[in-house]
């Protein structure tokens, strides 16, 4: 079944879903995490990186073993790759970094249920080759990656005054002159800083805009 | 008595797995067009829900736990793939006895069942469970409690959005951007519970 396929370019399965098809963007998936963990840089940063980790090796067995699986038990089997990929990341992030795992706490083992990893074992995997796949998933992990980075960005920087817990903008409780908008930090205001993401670049690709239920300027009533 | 009751709030309002937690976002913003639709999934969440966490629960303190199984033995790496696996088998099992038993109930649920093996509600309520080492009582409160905070988070979000079809928004907030504000402005309205003390 695969080898029918054309398998795209290196280059395309790579940078694609980057910016023209990111994954929680456009394609609106995995927005659980992108949420939770971004109040500050450090957690958003190992968050993205794990993920990234675990969609390209993901990506990089299923497809190993795409055609030996039947396809009535194929969730099952990327469940599972997927989970041992996660308990090895849980196991490497308790041993290195401990406070931020205990940070993370339990969004570490949700990027079992993440859907941007099964989305594109089941998408892309099952149909390529091994290394397109761990292109595609270093791909999308990465585009995952820079909307996090954005928005824990956002923020970090205004909402505490600081970066990666480096100081960019002394703030008025430490001398400096920076009055911090405590909003900023709070679990809300990822929505609308999320929404307001998807809205600017719903404004710049026509392509991507839904179309109204209703149309309000109708003139019947 | 009163522990369970105030666990029980707690879960549903306090700790809302949707608008506190953003757990099972995909599925709150894809399948909150209609209420109907909205409260079909949010039963079956709540259903999954109420087997899975306290089944890991007995596995966990059964099994899984160290010197719980053999002395000297400690299983609990194992605890993700082992979740997961008990959620999708759980999930076949009441899909194949709902089909069996009760078939109105398979025919209004049953588009739903398979999706909620990926729903992080219910992967992310068997680890706070397991995080906060709750015993099997509470387990089985909690699991009502946190089934019921999503399902009651996307029927709100449903209810608002069949009103908001309505709304004469910019070409590029339309839909899922709209959604997602929404979603925020209820966060902030449940953030006000967070000052309640019990």
């Amino acid at each position: 079944m695969s080898e029918a396929l054309k398998v795209p370019s290196a280059k395309e399965t790579f940078l694609e879903p980057l910016i023209a098809n990111n994954p929680v963007m456009i394609q609106v998936l995995g927005i659980c995490s992108s949420l939770a963990v971004t109040s500050n840089m450090k957690t958003a940063f190992v968050m993205g990186l794990s993920v990234t980790a675990v969609t390209a090796l993901a990506n990089f067995c299923v497809s190993l073993v795409r055609s030996l699986v039947p396809g009535s038990v194929r969730i099952i089997a990327q469940m599972t790759i997927i989970a041992s990929l996660v308990i090895l990341v849980d196991q490497i992030l308790r041993a290195f970094a401990y406070d931020l795992s205990k940070q993370l706490s339990v969004y570490v083992g949700l990027i079992i249920t993440n859907c941007i990893v099964m989305g594109r074992t089941e998408g892309f995997a099952l149909k390529y080759p091994p290394i397109p796949s761990l292109l595609d998933g270093l791909g999308n992990g990465l585009g995952y990656l820079l909307v996090l980075c954005v928005v824990g960005s956002i923020r970090e920087i205004f909402g505490s005054g600081t970066w990666f817990g480096l100081t960019v903008l002394p703030t008025v409780n430490n001398g400096g002159w920076y009055v911090p908008c405590g909003f900023l930090v709070m679990p809300p205001c990822a929505f609308f800083l999320l929404g307001s993401l998807i809205w600017l670049v719903k404004t710049f690709r026509k392509d991507l805009q839904e179309p109204k239920e209703y149309d309000t300027h109708r003139e019947d009533y | 008595m009163e522990h369970y009751i105030s666990l029980f709030i707690k879960s549903v309002f306090i700790e809302n797995m949707a608008l506190a937690f953003f757990l099972g976002m995909c599925t709150f913003l894809a399948v909150s067009k209609k209420v109907t639709t909205a409260a079909g999934l949010g039963a079956a969440v709540i259903m999954v829900q109420v087997l899975a966490v306290p089944v890991n629960n007995l596995i966990n303190t059964y099994i899984l736990k160290p010197d719980a199984l053999i002395p000297g033995l400690d299983l609990s790496f194992l605890s993700f793939i082992t979740y997961i696996g008990v959620i999708a088998a759980l999930v076949q099992v009441l899909e194949m006895f709902l089909d069996k038993y009760v078939p109105s109930l398979y025919a209004a649920l049953g588009i739903f069942l398979p999706l909620i093996t990926v729903n992080c509600v219910i992967f992310a309520g068997v680890s706070f469970m397991v995080q906060r080492d709750y015993n099997f009582a509470e387990s089985v409160v909690y699991a009502l409690g946190s089934g019921g905070s999503w399902a009651l988070a996307i029927v709100l979000l449903a209810a608002i959005r069949e009103k908001l079809k309505y709304a004469d928004a910019p070409a590029g907030l339309n839909g899922l951007p709209l959604t997602f504000i929404t979603a925020g402005l209820m966060a902030i309205g449940f953030m006000s519970f967070s000052g309640i003390q019990l």
